[in-house]
């Protein structure tokens, strides 16, 4: 339909040129984070939220002793069961929203800035560039969780003591041995977080608008807790993915439960996998337009 | 669709609005696909690796860039996305568009001429042998017009091929040395302007004591064509030994001339008759475009 041709009179095309890589994508991706201010939003208030809990329970630690969830009764006898209240409470909007922030704009601000073009017609597959922008949003979502719970611990030991925690077994565990569950807890939690990624990864392809992107993410994580609520949805609650965000309670059983962990592997998957190859071949195929 | 390029070429690329002058362009950097048929840049196929795009950098409309980074780390991050040794010319084209004053400044407070700029300087990054510029001068004030053009002409004095997209004719017809003009996603003429002009012939206007009787004096010459009267003055084309021949009849015929003024045929005017009319310029019809391969 359409070509142009090099007559010769300098030689076209033959230069050989070292290729860019998805490292290149993704470091570059990384940089542009530390420039937004979602990027500090976001991780400002995975930092926040614990000191604020923290702040709270020193405030109400005379009425404390008793609660209707899993911890509650020791939150002010080890600052390391801060950290995992913040999970139990976290999932159901806080870590959504904080991972749809920055999973829901990644790609939408480019359409928002115009900037696609200018990358695309670099030296970089576009593959690479997605898988870029997949990474950096994962690594965003990780060090989130991260510094929620590192927050938690510092702020929960400065409160209540690093002392030994009991297990939802009811053993005692030593506080370092508690510190190892804490942080294998947090890991656990990356499963669900990685599936809200895809999920922002998706609508952010796919409406190219980032408040669309992100409201969309953090309505369909509440969805999936509305239907776990629902009477009468009951048998469907171990295939939703709010309830994967509970799975790291199984690494607080005397022995390790992990068929909750496992489900929430493979579930999560199921959610995953199509969001994330979707959005993937959106981005391949999409014509470049705008802006 | 057949662009033929010559190294060196300031190549012209001109139609009115929505004669596919731009999808063309992205469809060349792969930015979109086509409905039908394929794309080749250079031979290969820039939807299947962007390994075609190697020795061409540009723009389509409006360059863009992320707001919130300086010039420079706008054009770090670019020559990186490049790869090989674009980033060693990242001085070198700040001060080619002469924005190394203002490099370390947000893109986000550069002035409309200021991203033109920096868009070339991107492209430059990659040591393209084929810049292609779509309305590199759109938005910009007479003195950013200027500008561009002076910096444009320099790149092809240098020695790089620029292929130009464009409405403005003037700069066009100053720059470019070879056109394609396109309506409605087909060329309906390409080559080099000069031929354009020839192809139309030599116009001249013609002003007399009695023009009535010049008019059918200019009529029954042989090699006189396309009479007409344009702003009160007798217009018709021909070549210089016609007009010699015209003047010795029209005083035979008693109609003296007041003046007799050849007209330069600017590309505007060939532009709208290729785009408007029915492709004739001033009853010459173009050759057919032929493409080298």
């Amino acid at each position: 339909m359409s070509a142009i041709e090099a007559v010769p009179g300098r030689r076209l095309g033959t230069k050989p040129r070292s290729r860019p890589g998805v490292a290149t994508a993704y470091r570059w991706e990384l940089f542009k984070l530390r420039y937004q201010k979602r990027t500090y939003l976001g991780l400002g208030a995975a930092a926040l939220v614990p000191i604020l809990f923290v702040v709270a329970i020193h405030f109400r630690h005379h009425r404390a002793g008793g609660g209707d969830f899993a911890f509650a009764s020791y939150l002010t006898k080890s600052g390391l069961v801060v950290p995992l209240v913040i999970l139990l409470f976290g999932a159901v909007w806080m870590f959504p929203l904080i991972t749809a922030l920055v999973a829901g704009d990644i790609f939408a601000s480019e359409d928002h800035n115009g900037t696609l073009k200018t990358v695309l017609t670099r030296s970089l597959e576009r593959w690479q560039i997605f898988a870029g922008k997949g990474l950096a949003a994962a690594t965003y979502a990780v060090a989130a969780i991260f510094i929620s719970g590192t927050v938690a611990v510092i702020a929960g030991s400065l409160e209540s003591g690093f002392h030994s925690v009991q297990t939802l077994s009811g053993s005692i565990v030593s506080a370092p041995k508690g510190l190892e569950l804490v942080y294998l807890s947090l890991l656990v939690y990356l499963i669900p977080i990685g599936t809200v990624v895809c999920i922002g990864l998706l609508l952010s392809t796919i409406t190219r608008n980032s408040a669309a992107a992100v409201v969309g993410t953090l309505m369909i994580s509440l969805l999936f807790q509305l239907i776990g609520i629902l009477p009468g949805l009951g048998a469907l609650g171990p295939y939703l993915l709010s309830t994967q965000f509970n799975a790291w309670q199984g690494l607080l059983r005397q022995p390790i439960d992990w068929s909750p962990i496992v489900r929430a592997a493979w579930v999560c998957a199921m959610y995953a996998v199509p969001a994330l190859g979707t959005a993937f071949l959106v981005f391949l195929r999409r014509d470049v337009a705008g802006g | 669709m057949d662009l033929t390029v010559h190294a060196g070429d300031v190549y012209g690329y001109l139609g009115p609005n929505g004669a596919g002058k731009t999808t063309c362009l992205r469809m060349m950097l792969g930015l979109i696909r086509p409905t039908a048929g394929t794309v080749r840049l250079f031979g290969r196929d820039p939807l299947q690796t962007v390994a075609a795009l190697d020795d061409v950098a540009g723009f389509v409309e409006a360059p863009t860039f992320y707001p919130y980074l300086s010039g420079r780390r706008n054009l770090e991050l670019l020559s990186a996305f490049d790869g090989g040794d674009a980033s060693d010319r990242i001085d070198q084209a700040l001060e080619t568009v002469e924005l190394t004053d203002r490099a370390r400044d947000k893109i986000g407070g550069y002035s409309h001429g200021m991203r033109q700029r920096i868009g070339i300087a991107a492209a430059l990054l990659r040591d393209p042998k084929l810049l292609l510029l779509d309305e590199p001068a759109t938005g910009l004030d007479p003195a950013g017009m200027r500008d561009m053009r002076l910096l444009i002409r320099r790149l092809a004095d240098d020695g790089m091929t620029v292929l130009l997209s464009s409405h403005l004719l003037a700069e066009v017809e100053e720059l470019c040395n070879r056109v394609a003009i396109v309506r409605t996603g087909k060329i309906v003429y390409e080559g080099a302007i000069a031929d354009l002009k020839r192809s139309a012939g030599a116009t001249y206007r013609l002003s007399t004591t009695d023009d009535e009787r010049a008019m059918a004096v200019c009529r029954a010459q042989p090699a006189v064509t396309d009479v007409r009267v344009v702003h009160g003055k007798i217009s018709f084309t021909a070549d210089e030994p016609a007009v010699a021949e015209l003047s010795q009849a029209l005083i035979e015929a008693g109609a003296l001339i007041k003046s007799l003024a050849p007209q330069t045929v600017t590309l505007e005017d060939l532009f709208f008759s290729l785009t408007e009319g029915d492709g004739v310029v001033n009853g010459s019809v173009p050759a057919p475009v032929e493409v080298a391969q």
